[in-house]
């Protein structure tokens, strides 16, 4: 009788230590985080001021500034959205609504979901090696024919915000499907029968109804997107970017111009990069408050992103 | 109610006339062209996939036309800028796997604890906060970790080893785990949970406690999850670039020693990068024969991921 209670006091505090273990190791990845937070804060918080966000970068610590890497973060940002989205959407519209069962919807799957797992300096080292391509391409035309044609995109915002949207195209892709998926077969079965065709049906029907799980997944995709740095350095993005893209307003007709695609920039990241690899202190100081901008952004969008998802779970029941 | 205003109210929805045969076929052509611009996005990923096949292979024969295989994969010296270049990826290889092993050393213990945790003992309410809060972790830009490695890990290090150098392996791969215990504890969790309650109660009816049965029966059950859940995490791992670039050391290294300093793959492609070698130089085609490697590191584990993962799907 006594083993028993033994041991079963023995078991109740196997769980009771585990329990201890458990919370943590959780504990230690919440911990990071705030450190992290913190070391950051400590770092960088004084250094954050209006003088900072409004200038360029300086030979002098104390001058520089993160302003164009601001406006170069948003112009990528832009573009990137621009070219991920539809097409995401549109793939995962392919995907779950039209895509019959065969071999070479089991092909797209299976890639996409090797998409997501290649390292993004890969995606970097792949707009390189176009760039590369199409200068030749140019030069071979311009050789053989004469004519001045421009393909090559050059290391200008466009070809960096093309390169994030190709490589947050998976995301968008997974969510998007996701929550297709979830909308009932009631919805697209009532709207057949009321005569729709499939474009109908998805148009006013699917699409309208898995907007929060696409706005959702985008502003992942964006969080994602503004963060990566590996991709930028390998296209070559520069650090020392003492002017800003031409305005896309103009006050001459047509008044709107897309000049700035073909700008060259910095972003947030990679001025970080800068900074953090110069050896002295002050540069750390400014390293630490960019990176507070960076990770506000993307904490913000993630908890966005957060927050969206559980409204939405709450409100649709189908 | 006047005419007017229920004709406002409630307008009265006009039949479109598209029965007639032409808008009919009209309208299926507009079907048939909208199904073929979404197959178009669909496929365009397997584009993207041609494109970077097609970069990394043809680059990296242009390097192997100057460099023999045998001596990329033999050679124990990595030094493209010397007067007489030898080009040996081992030095770059025992990088990343030293640094991947520190971090797995870090994410797997830690990310498959709080799987355990989070699935069998913490309460639902904890988990709804603690799961999100978690993912956070794999938010944060790497560049960040980066600073964080260098300026906070790398300091304290110092405490408990004197004399770590400033750059080293050992804090870069100690904070890339703590980033992917996220991949490892989400995926592993979402398999644990998937094992029926059935399982569980039959442990609990022969007098097992929570532990026993997570050990015993649930761990088991959900092995090739938590298995994919751990490739995944490595092949992450492994083509982390930001953080190792920054903390770890640009200087190529053959040791086994996580306290040195020693370049990986992706720091070698990043330092190439940011210098601004010539198009179609040996040293510009040596970072795609070095990117190429990469892709089929981490393919094989994506894949090896992709297959385990399925398996548990099938499992109930």
């Amino acid at each position: 009788m006594q083993d028993v209670a033994h041991f079963i006091r023995y078991r109740k505090r196997q769980d009771r230590i585990f329990n201890v273990v458990g919370a943590i190791c959780t504990l230690i990845g919440i911990l990071t985080l705030v450190v992290l937070l913190g070391d950051l804060l400590i770092d960088g918080l004084p250094r954050i001021n209006w003088q900072f966000l409004t200038s360029f970068p300086s030979r002098f610590a104390y001058r520089a500034g993160i302003l164009s890497a601001i406006v170069g973060t948003i112009c990528v940002m832009i573009v990137t959205m621009t070219a991920a989205v539809p097409l995401g959407v549109a793939a995962a519209v392919y995907l779950e609504e039209y895509a019959p069962r065969n071999r070479l919807t089991t092909i797209i799957e299976i890639n996409i979901a090797n998409l997501a797992g290649v390292p993004s300096i890969i995606y970097g080292l792949m707009a390189l090696g176009l760039i590369g391509l199409c200068a030749w391409l140019e030069a071979v035309v311009r050789d053989g024919t004469g004519w001045q044609i421009t393909l090559n995109p050059g290391r200008s915002i466009l070809t960096a915000g093309i390169t994030l949207g190709l490589l947050v195209l998976p995301i968008v892709i997974v969510t998007t499907r996701e929550a297709l998926r979830a909308i009932p077969n009631a919805i697209r079965e009532a709207s057949y029968a009321a005569g729709a065709t499939k474009w109908q049906v998805i148009r006013h029907h699917l699409l309208p109804y898995s907007m929060g799980g696409i706005a959702t997944g985008t502003i992942i995709a964006m969080s994602r997107a503004i963060g990566e740095t590996a991709p930028l350095i390998t296209i070559g993005a520069l650090t020392f970017i003492g002017f800003l893209p031409p305005s896309p307003i103009s006050s001459s007709p047509p008044f709107i111009n897309f000049d700035w695609l073909g700008s060259q920039f910095t972003v947030l990241p990679i001025q970080m990069f800068n900074w953090v690899s110069r050896p002295t202190e002050d540069f750390h100081r400014n390293a630490a408050a960019t990176g507070l901008v960076l990770i506000v952004f993307t904490l913000t969008m993630n908890a966005v992103a957060i927050v969206v998802r559980y409204r939405l779970r709450r409100k649709l029941k189908w | 109610m006047s005419q007017a205003t229920a004709e406002r109210r409630f307008p009265r929805v006009r039949p479109r006339r598209d029965t007639t045969a032409g808008a009919r076929k009209r309208r299926d052509l507009r079907e048939k062209g909208i199904g073929l611009l979404l197959f178009l996005a669909g496929a365009s990923s397997i584009l993207v996939t041609a494109a970077i096949v097609f970069v990394l292979v043809y680059e990296s024969i242009e390097f192997f036309r100057h460099v023999s295989i045998v001596e990329f994969f033999t050679e124990t010296r990595w030094t493209p800028q010397f007067a007489n270049p030898k080009y040996g990826i081992l030095p770059l290889v025992c990088g990343t796997v030293m640094t991947t092993v520190v971090a797995l050393a870090v994410a797997l213990p830690i990310g498959t604890t709080v799987a355990i945790y989070l699935s069998e003992f913490a309460p639902h309410r904890l988990r709804e906060v603690v799961k999100p809060a978690l993912e956070l972790l794999s938010a944060v830009p790497t560049v960040v970790y980066g600073y964080f490695a260098l300026q906070f890990v790398m300091p304290a290090l110092k405490y408990v080893i004197p004399g770590l150098p400033t750059f080293n392996m050992l804090s870069a791969g100690i904070v890339m785990g703590l980033m992917i215990i996220p991949y490892v504890s989400s995926l592993s969790e979402d398999a644990m949970r998937s094992v029926p309650m059935l399982l569980r109660e039959g442990s609990y009816a022969l007098g097992g406690n929570k532990f026993i049965t997570a050990i015993n029966v649930v761990v088991p059950s959900s092995l090739s999850g938590i298995g994919a859940a751990y490739i995944l995490g490595i092949s992450r791992a492994i083509g982390e670039t930001m953080i190792v670039a920054i903390a770890a050391g640009m200087q190529p290294n053959l040791t086994l020693n996580p306290t040195e300093p020693a370049a990986t793959m992706t720091a070698y492609i990043v330092q190439v990068s940011l210098g601004d070698l010539p198009h179609g130089s040996i040293g510009y085609q040596s970072i795609f024969a070095t990117g190429f490697l990469l892709f089929c590191m981490t393919l094989a584990f994506n894949v090896g991921g992709h297959i385990l993962r399925r398996k548990f799907h099938q499992a109930y």
